[in-house]
């Protein structure tokens, strides 16, 4: 069998049999407990500059940021949005009970279906996971409130981000999915299909030029909702002390 | 598997320098790539460090490849996907069509990947009744023209803007044939509304895989088109392709790579889309494929693993090694006759179809140092360039005459003081008989070498010896 043929041809050149029961067992430790490596002082900042970090580098991606107080803003920042843009008032929005619990009477015109995107819907409305500030990426675990085809059919892509889901470096990001997340088929915690999104789609193959939307959306437009509290630090220093003394700093590479 | 030419570089290369349209392209190309990474790199303090960090979990998951290669498989099966283990390219193949008849496939859409490329995928498709579509934007226009990609990140890099309008023109027929494209957007915009139609209607998509993680079973690409998300959540069916050494153990192995990947190949911070493929979808979800495969490739790999060449199966094909070559930006990639381009291909190409078929490509280096200089994962190219020529010759595969001159200068080289005496009255020679001309425009018995270049006249004085001994006599 090719399975065996591979790894047997593996072994041969590692020169050595399959590996004896106490190292198999320190691979599977290094495997649960996944040690971080080197992570970038870049997104180790006190919190609001963290946010102001994320959005920063949403907008050198080519992608647009709109800071809401509360949910409530939600339908006018849409509609505001919208007809700025010169596009229909109307889209398909991920059947997120988040969005759907919003109050939308105030903006009856704006057409909203809950569903998985298809061919010729302009516009979606997604519900972020998480964003990182280190490099303005957002997270979109699929799930059934949260259809990953909304990220790609649309030309332009509105998406609900909480202040408060935004954090400093992607392991962080890891170490939430695998607090927050039971699949239903593995029991692990990876959804079937998991995006992290930077900008909108562009394409540079046409003489090595930028160019935005080549597949997926041309627009990433992201209502930044300021769920949080007054900053919690009192002063960047502090804040700093704190991002370093947290758990999971670098830890030694490889084995 | 794609036709090698790599055994008529010397000639593929002396066309290359002649096609005014690929040294207009290449002309074109040449600085932004290095501009885009050196401004990603500078931006980021802590790079040279993640290199060693990369370097390390590659090293550490290829010694213990077996294990994590098994750990990987039963985390796919526990997703509800399947594993095909294939030593072969002709085993990749078959693996591909078979699932594609099982799913009643009639087109096959793709986003790109080189091990696709390599173990010629679509040749045996198309010649099985079943139509593949290449979906990236870059590779769509190489499958319109029926060529090969001739860079690994950018497969069109060798065409101008005029090339894209004429073959979008010849192929899409039912379009006005006068259209007028005024800008690029105009070309993208074009074959977006082709491919949408494409992606919607195929019953398979095939994508390759930058990383493949064991913690979680998953397959990941990364992508700026989206074209690679379009081709694994729609059709009922998603094919990951992924060769054997794509393996890192967990998510923060992963991510310390990722962030090597994107600075180094495109310049950017990170790709737009980085997707996490694990297994089917799952029971409530209102998208993604029914049925997950990854055919898990070899070919040739694992026969590298304890041998010196081990070292390049830390590649994770940024391309940085060929932005960045000398001869790749005056020959291009398809000169190199076969998959991969560049120091990667120089030092791949030799694993994968034998030194006899590629030996050309090792010695194709000026041996500037700056490929490994680049690579995220600290690749010792050019010794592994090195190591290739050594090969080379001891299976006696480098040409006569080349072994007849190495054999003379091995023998002056061994006896210093002949090799003083002769090198002493050669340039006495050639300093007489170039006085008052300054460069020799010929010489004889190095009509290869002055057809390219002046060789310049020694100045009187004496070899560098005679001037060391004397200026050291001075110094006491």
């Amino acid at each position: 069998m090719s399975k065996d043929a591979i790894l047997g041809a593996i072994r041969r050149g590692l020169k050595r049999g399959p590996l004896p029961a106490d190292q198999r067992a320190m691979l599977d430790g290094r495997l649960a407990t996944h040690p971080r490596h080197l992570i970038p002082a870049r997104s180790r900042l006190p919190r609001p500059e963290q946010v102001a970090l994320f959005i920063r580098n949403v907008e050198k991606e080519f992608g647009t940021v709109e800071r809401i107080p509360d949910l409530a803003g939600v339908p006018a920042a849409i509609a505001d949005y919208l007809a700025a843009q010169n596009l229909p008032a109307r889209l398909v929005m991920a059947p997120h009970p988040e969005l759907e619990g919003i109050d939308w009477s105030a903006r009856p015109m704006l057409v909203r279906e809950a569903r998985a995107a298809r061919d010729g819907d302009l516009v979606s409305l997604q519900h972020a996971w998480a964003g990182v500030a280190e490099t303005g990426t957002l997270f979109f675990p699929s799930d059934p409130v949260r259809p990953a085809t909304l990220n790609l059919l649309p030309d332009t892509e509105i998406v609900l981000l909480r202040a408060s889901r935004i954090v400093g470096a992607y392991e962080e990001a890891w170490d939430r999915l695998r607090a927050e997340r039971q699949d239903p088929l593995s029991g692990g915690f990876m959804p079937r299909n998991l995006m992290l999104v930077t900008g909108p789609s562009r394409s540079a193959d046409i003489e090595q030029t930028l160019e935005l939307g080549a597949h997926g959306p041309r627009r990433l437009h992201i209502l930044l909702v300021e769920d949080e509290k007054a900053p919690r630090m009192a002063s960047p220093e502090q804040a700093r002390a704190e991002a370093v003394s947290q758990p999971g700093g670098p830890a030694a590479p490889g084995d | 598997m794609v036709q090698i030419t790599s055994p008529a570089f010397k000639r593929n290369a002396a066309e290359a320098l002649d096609n005014a349209g690929l040294q207009k392209a290449l002309g074109k190309a040449k600085g932004a790539f290095l501009q885009r990474r050196a401004a990603a790199v500078a931006a980021l303090p802590e790079f040279e460090a993640l290199r060693d960090i990369g370097r390390d979990i590659k090293n550490h998951t290829l010694a213990n490849l077996d294990h994590y290669l098994e750990v990987y498989a039963a985390n796919v099966e526990r997703n509800g996907g399947v594993v095909h283990w294939c030593s072969t390219a002709d085993e990749a193949r078959a693996a591909v069509l078979e699932i594609c008849r099982k799913a009643g496939a009639r087109t096959v859409t793709k986003g790109k990947s080189m091990i696709s490329e390599e173990i010629g995928v679509n040749d045996h498709l198309e010649a099985h009744g079943i139509t593949p579509v290449e979906t990236d934007l870059g590779e769509y226009i190489i499958q319109l023209r029926h060529e090969h990609p001739s860079h690994i990140i950018a497969p069109a890099f060798h065409l101008n803007r005029e090339d894209w309008e004429a073959d979008f023109r010849r192929a899409h027929t039912d379009l006005d044939p006068n259209r007028v494209f005024h800008e690029r957007r105009d070309i993208l915009t074009e074959a977006r509304t082709r491919l949408r139609q494409k992606f919607l209607a195929a019953d398979v998509g095939i994508t390759g895989a930058n990383f493949l993680i064991a913690e979680t079973g998953s397959s990941v690409i990364v992508t700026n088109e989206g074209n690679g998300d379009l081709t694994q959540t729609l059709p009922r069916v998603h094919i990951a392709l992924a060769s054997i050494e794509k393996m890192v153990p967990t998510l923060e192995d992963a991510t310390s790579l990722l962030r090597l990947l994107a600075r180094s190949a495109t310049g950017q911070d990170f790709s737009v889309y980085t997707t996490f493929s694990s297994g089917v979808r799952r029971q409530g979800d209102l998208d993604g494929p029914e049925e997950y495969h990854v055919v898990l490739i070899d070919n040739g790999r694992s026969n590298m693993i304890g041998t010196e060449f081990q070292e390049m199966l830390r590649c994770i094909r940024c391309a940085a090694c060929m932005n960045h070559c000398p001869v790749y930006g005056a020959v291009g990639g398809h000169a190199y006759g076969w998959v991969y381009p560049g120091p990667m291909g120089s030092v791949l190409t030799p694993s994968l179809v034998g030194v006899d078929k590629a030996g050309h490509l090792p010695n194709a280096s000026t041996f500037c140092g700056k490929c490994e200089s680049v690579c995220p994962v600290k690749i010792p190219l050019p010794k592994l360039m090195r190591h290739w020529r050594e090969r080379e010759f001891e299976r006696h595969l480098t040409p006569a005459g080349i072994r007849s001159n190495l054999g003379i200068w091995a023998w002056f080289a061994k006896r210093p003081s002949a090799y003083r005496l002769a090198t002493r009255a050669a340039m006495g020679a050639l300093s007489l008989l170039g006085r008052g001309k300054g460069a020799f425009r010929s010489l004889p018995l190095a009509g290869g070498w002055t057809e390219g270049r002046d060789l310049p006249a020694p100045e009187p004085g004496g070899t560098f010896m005679q001037r060391y001994a004397k200026t050291r006599g001075a110094g006491r």
